[in-house]
């Protein structure tokens, strides 16, 4: 059924990591992709699976999980790494035809596919040990000070969070829509692709009016109860920066020292 | 003829959240009758309707409708959906098409019925729930009140021409006169095509006044089934339910508490007052 469908994956859990600063968490998660393409050799990717591996393990995720967040992606990553293999010039080691592989080639291919594989894994370690308000709240927290040239960082904040409340709401109605033109005997298993995008068209127009009535209605409640993004909100969870948040910083701060000084020295 | 039997429905099975929807419910219904279905919200009553028309299929049991078994994993889907028209809760959400003659169009066109064929069932269902076909064929139903959205709906439903017709809720979110004329639509209907109309409501007094024969979900299991004087005669068990009795029911009630002499099974307005009535007079 269309509601088995998982979105937003957090795997609810009570470990450090879990309870870490959403802000450290994002925070980290960017570092850390930009250190993974600061990263050009072997040792320098060590380091980094080990910080990763560090942090799986803390989590208490359990590892199919975060399997299964990698598989829509296997087959990009496939890709990607088909291309290095046979596009990359240098030193050839094999040949058949036009298509040849070279040690470049090799070297290439594998770096690729292991930045890829660590960056899946290590943002789906932040959305899978993160709360979706969280991650909103931390993002609006992070944004915030760039309030001061006119980004709304709020009101972006409360998009996302709006947005993910919405899903399993939307999810819902289509189920029911699904269900209700099925009734009038709709088909949407069989024929070919341009039969089944036409039958879709049953099942979209009446999932944007719904949208759109949900969205008026939130609009409403929300003015009735005299919401206003601009002025000084509250909030019922404040972030607060604790000693683990202090401890991860500077785990963290030590990582990105190894990975510069070692690209900078080797 | 509708036969159900030992019907149960698990949801989400061999999973830790694992729910029973449906547990063992068997009942029969007639042809030609008019049935209500009664339970609190989150009984299993929408469960049980999807069932009727093979939207849902069940762990175990069968329903049989005129001899054919609907839960035969051979029987195909739309001849199933061809017997058995299933208007859900705010049908009028499902409407898509740009013209109401076009939306209505679309249950016979999956029938694979001629054009001709066609035509006229959508001529035939939109005058059936009281609308001008002329006046409202080539409006967009996006413009019709929402009353008559839901016509157009259930319009959409009786131009598949199903043998049993289905109605969750009929009249949620209606304002009174709107709520009435639904049902009358739908009395009509049943009388004029005989066929066999269960609805669930949760307006005592339309299932009091409507139906020939009662079903009580609770739980998952159906805890009723029989005439509405029968039915509400059970009063201690339908309040502990957490249902009601039809307002006239309840009045009747108090007064035969009070020591009036009044017979138990007043189920309209109309029955309460005659009794009322002739017990003064003595």
């Amino acid at each position: 059924m269309i509601r088995d469908i998982t979105l937003g994956q957090y795997y609810p859990g009570n470990s450090v990591i879990h309870k870490l600063d959403p802000r450290v968490k994002i925070l980290a998660t960017l570092l850390y992709i930009v250190a993974l393409f600061v990263v050009n050799d072997f040792p320098g990717f060590i380091v980094a699976v080990v910080l990763l591996e560090a942090v799986i393990i803390l989590s208490k995720v359990p590892r199919r999980y975060i399997w299964r967040g990698l598989k829509p992606v296997l087959i990009i990553i496939a890709f990607t790494l088909t291309v290095n293999i046979f596009m990359v010039g240098g030193d050839i080691i094999w040949q058949f035809g036009i298509l040849h592989i070279t040690r470049q080639g090799l070297r290439t291919a594998a770096f690729v596919g292991i930045r890829l594989v660590l960056l899946i894994i290590g943002s789906s370690m932040l959305t899978l040990t993160t709360r979706p308000i969280g991650l909103t709240d931390g993002i609006e927290a992070l944004l915030s000070p760039f309030k001061k040239v006119g980004l709304p960082a709020h009101e972006l904040a409360m998009m996302m969070t709006i947005a993910l409340r919405f899903i399993p709401t939307l999810l819902e109605e289509t189920d029911k829509i699904i269900k209700a033109q099925q009734a009038r005997g709709a088909d949407f298993e069989s024929g070919n692709i341009l039969r089944r995008a036409k039958a879709l068209v049953p099942i979209l127009v009446p999932l944007f009016i719904s949208a759109f009535r949900i969205a008026q209605d939130l609009a409403m409640a929300m003015e009735a109860r005299c919401y206003g993004g601009v002025v000084k909100r509250t909030r019922m969870n404040a972030m607060k920066f604790a000693r683990r948040d202090l401890i991860a910083t500077v785990i963290f701060c030590a990582f990105l020292a190894v990975i510069v000084l070692q690209r900078v020295l080797l | 003829m509708i036969e159900v039997k030992n019907l149960t429905h698990v949801y989400n099975e061999g999973l830790p959240h694992e729910t029973k929807a449906l547990d063992d419910i068997s009942f029969t219904i007639k042809d030609g009758s008019f049935v209500g279905i009664i339970g609190h919200t989150g009984s299993g009553k929408s469960t049980l309707l999807q069932h009727l028309n093979g939207l849902l299929k069940p762990s175990s049991g069968t329903i049989v409708i005129d001899g054919v078994d609907i839960t035969d994993s051979h029987t195909k889907m739309l001849d199933i959906r061809r017997r058995v028209g299933l208007v859900f809760q705010y049908p009028e959400y499902q409407l898509f098409e740009e013209t109401v003659a076009k939306d209505v169009a679309f249950g016979p066109a999956n029938l694979g019925l001629s054009q001709e064929e066609i035509d006229e069932r959508v001529r035939r269902s939109i005058e059936l729930v009281g609308l001008d076909y002329e006046r409202v064929k080539d409006q967009s139903p996006f413009e019709l009140s929402g009353g008559q959205k839901r016509r157009v709906a259930i319009a959409g439903v009786l131009a598949m021409e199903p043998e049993v017709l289905v109605l969750d809720e009929p009249t949620a979110g209606l304002n009174p006169k709107a709520h009435l004329d639904i049902l009358d639509m739908v009395e009509e209907i049943h009388k004029r095509e005989n066929n066999i109309t269960i609805f669930v409501s949760h307006n005592m007094n339309d299932i009091a006044r409507m139906s020939d024969q009662v079903l009580v979900i609770h739980q998952g299991r159906l805890a009723m089934d029989g005439t509405p004087a029968q039915v509400f005669a059970r009063e201690d068990e339908i309040r502990s339910m957490g249902l009601a009795l039809p307002d006239a029911t309840e009045i009747v009630s108090h007064l035969r508490k009070e020591g009036m002499e009044l017979p138990a099974d007043c189920l309209t307005v109309d029955q309460a007052a005659e009794a009322i009535a002739k017990a003064l007079e003595k």
